[in-house]
């Protein structure tokens, strides 16, 4: 019974992360919403371990921890490099990739 | 059955030594010779010889430990050193690949290893400087390879294995110098020949497998010799296939004339393949499965006086050892003497006395394949490559020392000299068919004993003695510088040179004297000798030395064959008698006929028809090969030919010309339908819808990177729906 809590915890985080993802102009509110999606899902992973007292969730949760970190990184000086170019980091302006 | 051959195996391992379990390398070791010489021999410093000779000696090196640690072996009694590799596997049928080490395959390892070595090492001198000279080695190192294979055999189909590898390289060898074509008549013969007997292999061996369900030739032993369970009709149809193989193959009465013709082949050939092992496969194989034959052919049962194997033993006998008399050239009577005493060996198999037919093996090998040799001496230095005894040879025995004294020796071992190994070996055969009730085999052995001697006199006196003749005789003295010339340029000394049956033509003196052979060839020549005399001594019933028996009988056969005779000088007395009176008889006869004086023997075949006709019929080989060629091959490959032809013209043709004609006629159709429409059109439609799916798409990818994350979000939404609705 308990372990629905948290599901509904890593689903409403997970849907205020795809709002923020979607709404967002900003890159960096942008990325921070990436973060809660995939923290969503690491609540969802330590949830089912503690249920199956199995280690397996934990270890995939500090992967996604560590790939998560990587990915804040890149992104960030993606950002960055965006802003050094254009002075905005407004990703609706960003529209060279159109086809 | 299999887990049991494992464990016995497993067994064996332990007892045995390292040799009698890795006795598979044997054939191994000449088989990739064989590879390296035909890839990379030209290449070498003498020309893949070397390969060759070395891996011969590999194997014998492992031959004669296997030998030495098997008599040890031997002393408890054990059973054979079994080892198997599953080689393909059909439903439960499953056909190995290893080895079944007794005392017969060791035995015939260790002789086949041996005389294989002793060979090869002539060869090297006696075909120096061919044009073939590295397929040459490669074809010997095969053979050996064949024939050690089959010998070591754990089942029938490896035995077929290297049975059909021997029949391979007997026709490349045969057919060496295929320039000529005699020779490769010849080796066509002998091919086919045998092939007519390899079917009875093939089915005896089906026949085996459907009677007992099994390969194997351990478990064949063993069922037969038990007994029951299956039916004794049948095991005699498998045995008289089998049999026909054996005829085949050890040039036994009736399809023996493919052997005196593989005489085409080098000297070094019909030494090792066709009288010393592979024609003996034949008696090889009735040895090795010999109750099938026994149970089969119902030997050594009480009151029976004639089977199949004795008869056709006896037959040959005779008839090769009357042959061997009206032949001109050394090396055919040497073939039909190797007939004979193959003749004596299915006897000796055939009455029961299975000790004293491999023990023939043993001791034939020796002695044929030194008399062999010594031919090819006499050929090599002697008479300028001819074999021709009546042309030209005679009074070779100062000028060749060696080649003649060891000629001598061996000669006394065919004929059976008492002390000389030949006696201790055919004596016991006929012994043993006298104790054995097959008395009329007892005189056709008694018989073939006093012919075997008055040829062999007859051939020795031609060829050493007496007046000298043709190239033996045109010789200038003391121009040995010239000789040496004449061997080193290879222009010179090709192949057509060699082994000229009969019609050499010696318009003038020939620049050098008959003299010996170089080392490599006399040497050979003088280990074999050697053994030809001491290799006897090995089973010498007068000696009451039964080392030979004791080694190499396996149980089961032991178990089945009567107890041998107990030897007594009485009994050998006829054959001593008729040895002398052969000897002394033939001498006579020649110093009449061949010798300087006149004599009223000379021409008595002319003068006395009876005699003439009797003579013709022996020249003319009982008209054997013209009742095959004639009337078997024209009248049964002639119809076919024609009807083959007729078949060709109207049939093949028209089917051929009706293809092509709606070939083309189908190409039009094809390409004005097909080609330009189908294809065509297919291509240009897909050039089009690919347009216009990219333009309809190109909306969607607007650049906006949060439109995208929206697809991406609602199309993984729908994916999990779809998940959802499937899963419930």
């Amino acid at each position: 019974m308990w372990v629905n809590n948290f599901l509904i915890l890593g689903a409403i985080l997970f849907c205020i992360g795809v709002y923020g993802v979607i709404a967002r102009k900003n890159a960096v509110m942008v990325l921070m919403a990436i973060e809660l999606i995939l923290n969503s899902v690491n609540l969802n992973l330590l949830a089912f371990s503690q249920m199956h007292h199995n280690a397996d969730g934990n270890v995939f949760a500090l992967y996604i921890i560590a790939v998560a970190a990587a990915e804040v990184g890149v992104g960030l000086s993606m950002v960055l490099l965006i802003y050094r170019n254009r002075r905005s980091i407004a990703l609706d302006e960003l529209s060279e990739m159109k086809g | 059955m299999l887990l049991a051959a494992e464990d016995a195996a497993a067994e064996a391992t332990h007892a045995a030594g390292w040799f009698l379990t890795h006795a598979w390398l044997i054939p191994l070791i000449p088989a990739i010779a064989f590879f390296v010489i035909i890839l990379f021999g030209k290449r070498m410093r003498f020309h893949g010889a070397e390969v060759g000779i070395a891996s011969m000696v590999a194997a014998l090196v492992i031959a004669a430990g296997t030998a030495v640690q098997w008599i040890r072996y031997t002393g408890h009694e054990a059973p054979p050193v079994i080892r198997s590799w599953t080689w393909w596997q059909s439903g439960n049928v499953r056909f190995g690949l290893g080895q079944h080490i007794d005392g017969l395959a060791v035995m015939a390892l260790l002789l086949v290893a041996f005389i294989s070595t002793l060979v090869q090492i002539y060869s090297l001198e006696y075909v120096r400087g061919d044009r073939r000279f590295t397929h040459f080695f490669a074809s010997l190192t095969l053979f050996s390879a064949g024939m050690l294979t089959m010998v070591l055999a754990e089942n029938m189909v490896q035995l077929i294995l290297g049975w059909e590898i021997m029949g391979l390289c007997s026709f490349l060898l045969i057919g060496h110098w295929w320039e000529e074509e005699a020779n490769s008549r010849a080796a066509l013969k002998a091919f086919f020949t045998v092939r007519v007997g390899d079917m009875g292999l093939l089915v005896g061996t089906g026949v085996l497998f459907g009677l007992l369900g099994t390969f194997n030739i351990a478990d064949i032993n063993a069922k037969v010799a038990e007994g029951g369970g299956f039916s004794h009709r049948t095991l005699t149809l498998a045995a008289v296939a089998l049999f026909i193989a054996c005829i085949g193959k050890s040039g036994q009465f009736p399809l023996h004339t493919w052997l005196p013709d593989a005489m085409a082949g080098p000297t070094p050939v019909s030494s090792l393949l066709h009288s010393s092992t592979m024609v003996v496969a034949g008696v090889f194989l009735v040895a090795r499965i010999y109750p099938v034959f026994h149970q089969g052919l119902d030997i050594n049962v009480a009151g029976q006086h004639v089977n199949l194997i004795a008869v056709i033993g006896g037959i040959t006998v005779l008839i090769a050892a009357a042959l061997a008399f009206v032949q001109n050239d050394i090396k055919k009577v040497l073939a039909y003497s190797t007939v004979s005493q193959l003749g004596y060996m299915m006897m000796g198999l055939g009455v029961g006395a299975w000790t004293a037919a491999v023990f023939h093996i043993f001791t034939h090998a020796f002695f044929k394949c030194c008399l062999f040799l010594c031919a090819g001496s006499v050929s090599h230095t002697g008479s300028h490559h001819s074999f021709d005894m009546k042309k030209d040879m005679g009074g070779l025995f100062r000028k060749m020392p060696v080649t003649a004294w060891t000629w001598l020796l061996s000669t006394a071992a065919l004929c059976g000299v008492p002390f000389f190994s030949g006696f201790f070996s055919k004596d016991e055969i006929i012994d043993s068919a006298h104790h054995n009730h097959y008395t009329i085999f007892w005189i056709v052995g008694l018989v073939g004993a006093f012919m075997t001697t008055a040829y062999m006199t007859r051939a020795t006196y031609l060829t050493f003695f007496g007046q000298p003749r043709g190239a033996a005789a045109h010789f200038v003295h003391g121009d040995h510088g010239d000789h040496g010339d004449a061997h080193a340029d290879p222009a010179v000394d090709t192949h057509g040179a060699h082994d000229t049956h009969g019609d050499v033509r010696h318009s003038r003196p020939l620049p050098f004297a008959p003299h010996d052979s170089g080392w490599l060839i006399t040497v050979p020549l003088i280990i074999l000798a050697a053994l030809a005399v001491v290799s006897g001594y090995l089973n010498a019933a007068p000696f009451h030395i039964e080392k030979f028996h004791h080694w190499v009988t396996p149980k089961v056969v032991e178990e089945m064959v009567p107890e041998g005779p107990a030897f007594r000088w009485l009994n050998a007395l006829p054959s001593i008698l008729l040895v002398a009176a052969g000897f002394a008889f033939s001498l006579y006869l020649c110093r009449q006929v061949y010798g300087a004086a006149a004599s009223a023997w000379k021409g008595l075949t002319r003068r006395v028809a009876p005699l003439g006709a009797g003579h013709r019929f022996l020249v003319n080989k009982y008209y054997l090969d013209d009742l095959y060629e004639k009337v078997v091959v024209h009248g049964i490959a002639h119809p076919i030919a024609q009807g083959a032809y007729w078949i060709n013209q109207h049939v093949i043709d028209g089917i051929v010309n009706a293809v092509g004609i709606g070939g083309k006629r189908t190409g039009g159709w094809v390409y004005r339908n097909i080609d330009q429409r189908v294809v065509d059109g297919a291509v240009n439609g897909s050039g089009a819808a690919a347009q216009g799916a990219g333009s309809a798409l190109r909306p969607v990818q607007s650049g906006k990177v949060n439109q995208y994350g929206a697809l991406l979000f609602s199309a993984a939404a729908v994916a999990a729906l779809v998940l959802f609705v499937v899963n419930r």
